[in-house]
């Protein structure tokens, strides 16, 4: 058994959720016809200037807020010199010694441990194009739409030591980025990237042994896969007795395996320096402080309002704000109906049970949260029969009609007819004359039986309570 | 009517009292280009369609009777600024075809006043020379001599204003190319405060250096385009919001008890006799204005060149990386992006722009960056201070613009570092980013031109047209005649 300690640390991309980018008028929406989205200025045109985007630099400064940096009070933007055919300007606009986001803090519970991740830096900086191959035509393609949409990147770090860590941490960034509202943080488009830097050394050694540096990792599998495959490739290569090579290795979704890109001796010399086109930024305590006020609520204080306030259990509260859709979808429906035991017990039953089915998705709901508050509230009320929520439910999900439109249309609204009810369940008696004398012994549980096959019979067009009343009258006999 | 040395001003009030049309003087300026501009070789592009559509407009506006200062007055572009639908090459193989589709702030501001626009006039390539002898296309001469060079980078602008090729013109300054030209030329050339003009599409050369401004026949014209391309700009961030009314507002006021700030290092061998005494003479002419002389020292300025050359081109090396023949501008050959980008920079840039991108990037590269780049920086720090100083006892320094008056083509080519030195007198004007203006204050035994440098507080542009404007109209300017 090997005693190799693997030590991991990130750097995470984040492209920010302003409206325009960050140094021209652009749009910064993701896709869009290629170069449809772009200008002399983000595709570096001759003469052109960039001019700094503030909400990007609020979007920052949320996400220093958030993961408990210290905010610098002067800032400044540096050139990243390189070529490729996706970088216009052949620099790239980004900050090297003066970061907006220093010393942070992030805490993580991974294999039950709960863990503080220190956060080294985050700073500001420009996103590049993307390029398209066209082997048919052995061309390549230039897309700038991405050209100068605003970047954050955060380097972690190397407090890692296992995958699981890892994927919790990533977890809990996008959780903290979607709540404050700067990144909509999805890995298969690219919105958030992650990069893992991994080494492999004895435990008890001092020294940290050579790190590989891997890219194209665009899901938290792909994350553990990555990281996993790449401590069984050190680990071999350290144990035969030959040395790792510093480099920077390509993951393959489909082979689930790391390959060199390019090794340290050709590391670009990027040449930073300032950049003379955007004048440092001096922030004062007021600037900050309202910045900070303008922060939205964070999960960890919505969970302890919903537990305080509402008085809803730990593990649901922490299940509702998870997912930061569902968690809004949540808010959204209390705001309507505000019961938020009954919506929160709907939404964690019946909701995420279709989620997890895969019959329906955040991104894509037909209904809206007044809808599901309609529902929950018809129920509460007696307007209808909660036995009915399922079948009203399924039809909101596939036809995205309301609660009221479904029960006209399948007639589910309870009646206030106690003489059909009386019907149901003398013919229900005259039918079933055993279980009546069994009930009439004393065998209280053949009640059940009887409400089952009212309801039924019924089809929820009389509440519970009604049949139950009338129910248990008339089997005294 | 000869138009060939009337001042904007004077243009100004015969167009509104109709004693010319706006095509007229047009016109005559087009002509003097097609009959003479062969020999001085200042243009690039010559807009005629353009011109005489601007200058109908510009008829109307005069015909309403609403003329701005600038309406019908035709003016040179230096073909670094980009115009909307022009070629803008920047005397550079790489941008040969280049025309943009947006125009710099600066001519738009120009537009705004129904300028006429007679054309795009010839640069040292991407603004980096002394002389305009490394432009791709037009080797600029000077009219005072055509075996001599015009000075640079802005050569073209200063030429054309000198033979009357226009009424005046825009250039740009980096490290001198407004101020020097205009002392080769005989002309009268302002360069303002970092931060005064818009740099919003003017081709960067060094983005910490580079400024627009005006080259014309006196400073009182200097003033009046001032006033027009002035001001902040959204679009360049590090345009300044410095409140103005007119830069011509101190014209005709006295100078007496002006402090005027000699600094010793400017006068010392390095600069020739004749240019020394012609400068020291105007001194003399302020004296008796009233003025008084003050003695003082820039001491960095022995550092002046080397800072000045390692930031340039350090800024130059990464503004001029665009050029990869991707986006725009010539494509080269190759079987990867990296031989297509190579191929594209070898053959679209010339040895001086080739020999500035090596340096600045040396000077940014890993383990020299603390070396070069990082003093240069802490350099520009002290030559700021320095001047600080002198302006607590001086309210204008005046040096001469350029070591000598202008030399033979062909005698530099070799010897970039002694080129390179003679921007000693300019180049610390620009790292500290004051004002500074270049009027003529005599001839040497050739009748060459020389100039003398007249620098200001930061945004105190107002002071030096002042001073300037003051021994211009002690002086008799001989014109050149081709």
């Amino acid at each position: 058994m090997s005693n190799l300690y693997p030590t991991i640390g990130l750097e995470i991309h984040a492209e920010l959720l302003t409206k325009s980018k960050v140094f021209c008028t652009c749009s910064a929406e993701f896709g869009g016809e290629p170069n449809s989205r772009c200008c002399p200025v983000c595709s570096g045109m001759p003469g052109t200037l960039p001019v700094l985007n503030h909400t990007a630099v609020e979007y920052i400064i949320r996400a220093g807020y958030v993961t408990n940096c210290e905010i610098s009070r002067f800032t400044k933007w540096d050139r990243k010199n390189y070529f490729y055919p996706d970088l216009p300007k052949a620099y790239q606009i980004s900050q090297m010694p003066r970061p907006v986001c220093l010393n942070g803090w992030v805490d993580i519970v991974a294999n039950g441990q709960e863990k503080r991740i220190r956060v080294n830096r985050i700073h500001l900086e420009e996103d590049a194009g993307k390029l398209v191959h066209d082997e048919a035509t052995r061309s390549s393609l230039a897309d700038y739409n991405r050209c100068g949409i605003p970047l954050i990147e955060m380097v972690t770090e190397p407090d890692f030591h296992s995958a699981e860590e890892v994927i919790a941490y990533v977890e809990k960034i996008k959780l903290l980025y979607k709540y404050a509202g700067i990144c909509d943080c999805k890995m298969e488009q690219g919105s958030l990237r992650c990069d893992v830097n991994i080494s492999l050394a004895p435990k008890d050694s001092k020294e940290l042994g050579t790190r590989a540096e891997l890219k194209n990792l665009n899901s938290t599998k792909a994350i553990a896969r990555a990281i996993e495959y790449e401590i069984y490739r050190q680990t071999e290569i350290i144990e035969s007795g030959q040395k790792v090579l510093q480099e920077t290795r390509r993951f393959s979704d489909s082979t689930g395996e790391t390959t060199a890109l390019r090794s340290k001796e050709d590391a670009h010399d990027y040449r930073y320096f300032p950049d003379p086109d955007i004048p440092p930024i001096i922030f004062t305590e007021e600037e900050l402080a309202e910045i900070k006020a303008k922060l939205p609520e964070m999960p960890e204080q919505r969970k302890a309002r919903y537990m305080s306030e509402y008085g809803i259990a730990e593990t649901d509260a922490d299940n509702i704000i998870n997912d930061k859709d569902i968690c809004d979808f949540f808010e959204d429906a209390i705001k309507v109906y505000n019961k938020p035991k009954a919506v929160a017990n709907f939404i964690l039953g019946e909701f995420m049970r279709r989620i997890n089915l895969g019959e329906m998705s955040m991104d894509s709901l037909k209904f809206t949260a007044k809808d599901l508050a309609r529902l929950i509230e018809l129920g509460d009320t007696d307007k209808i029969n909660k036995n009915n929520y399922k079948t009203i439910f399924v039809e909101m999900i596939g036809t995205g009609k309301t609660p009221d439109e479904v029960c006209d249309e399948l007639d589910l609204w309870v009646k206030d007819d106690t003489s059909a009810v009386e019907a149901v369940i003398d013919k229900l008696i005259a039918d079933n004359p055993k279980p009546v004398e069994q009930y009439r012994a004393g065998e209280q549980k053949v009640f059940g039986f009887f409400m089952g096959q009212a309801n039924k019979a019924l089809k929820g067009q009389a509440t519970p309570n009604t049949i139950k009343a009338i129910l248990e009258q008339k089997l005294k006999g | 009517m000869d138009l060939k040395n009337i001042t904007v001003k004077e243009l100004r009030s015969k167009l509104d009292a109709k004693e010319i049309g706006a095509r007229e003087a047009a016109a005559l300026f087009l002509d003097e280009i097609k009959k003479n501009d062969d020999k001085v070789l200042s243009y690039i592009t010559v807009t005629g369609d353009e011109a005489m559509k601007t200058a109908d407009a510009a008829q109307k506006r005069i015909d309403a009777g609403d003329p701005a200062p600038l309406t019908g007055i035709p003016l040179a572009l230096k073909d670094n600024l980009c115009t909307d639908g022009i070629r803008t090459t920047c005397s550079s193989r790489m941008l040969g075809d280049f025309v943009p589709p947006y125009s710099a702030t600066a001519v738009e501001k120009l537009a705004a006043q129904d300028y006429v626009i007679l054309g795009k006039v010839s640069m040292d390539e991407f603004a980096m020379g002394g002389s305009t002898q490394t432009s791709a296309f037009a080797k600029t001469k000077n009219p005072y001599d055509t075996e001599r060079v015009p000075g640079g980078s802005s050569g073209g602008s200063a030429a054309a204003v000198a033979a009357g090729f226009c009424a005046a013109a825009l250039g740009s300054d980096t490290g001198g190319s407004i101020r020097q030209p205009a002392s080769f030329c005989g002309v009268t050339g302002l360069k303002p405060t970092y931060g005064r003009v818009s740099r919003y599409g003017l081709v960067a050369f060094a983005s910490s250096l580079d400024q627009i401004g005006p080259i014309a026949r006196t400073a009182e014209d200097c003033g009046i385009i001032l006033n027009a391309i002035a001001g902040h700009d959204p679009k360049d961030a590090t345009s300044k919001d410095v409140p103005f009314t007119d830069f011509n507002e101190k014209l005709g006021q006295s100078i007496s008890g002006m402090r005027i700030a000699i600094p010793k290092e400017f006068y010392g061998d390095a600069v020739d006799e004749e240019v020394r005494t012609a400068v020291m003479n105007a001194a003399h002419e302020y004296e008796k204005m009233g003025a008084e002389l003050v003695d003082c020292s820039i001491s960095t300025l022995k550092y002046a060149v080397q800072a000045y050359y390692l930031i340039s081109s350090a800024e130059a090396a990464s503004n001029l990386s665009r050029y990869d023949g991707i986006k725009y501008g010539l494509r080269g050959e190759g079987h990867s992006f990296d031989e297509m980008i190579r191929d594209s920079r070898n053959r679209g840039f010339g040895a001086e722009v080739k020999r500035r991108i090596l340096l600045g990037n040396y000077a940014l590269s890993s383990g020299y960056y603390d070396a070069y780049y990082r003093k240069a920086l802490a350099l520009k720090q002290q030559i700021i201070s320095e001047y600080n100083a002198v302006f607590e006892n001086a309210d204008v320094i005046l040096t001469p613009t350029a070591p000598s008056v202008a030399y033979k083509i062909g005698v530099q080519d070799n010897d970039p570092v002694k080129m390179y030195t003679a921007d000693i007198c300019t180049v610390t004007v620009n790292i500290a980013g004051l004002p500074a203006i270049n009027t003529t204050c005599g001839y040497d035994r050739d009748g060459m031109p020389i100039g003398m440098s007249i620098v200001g507080r930061r945004f105190d542009e107002s002071t030096i047209i002042q001073t300037a404007d003051a021994f211009e109209k002690t002086f008799s300017p001989v014109r050149c005649t081709l």
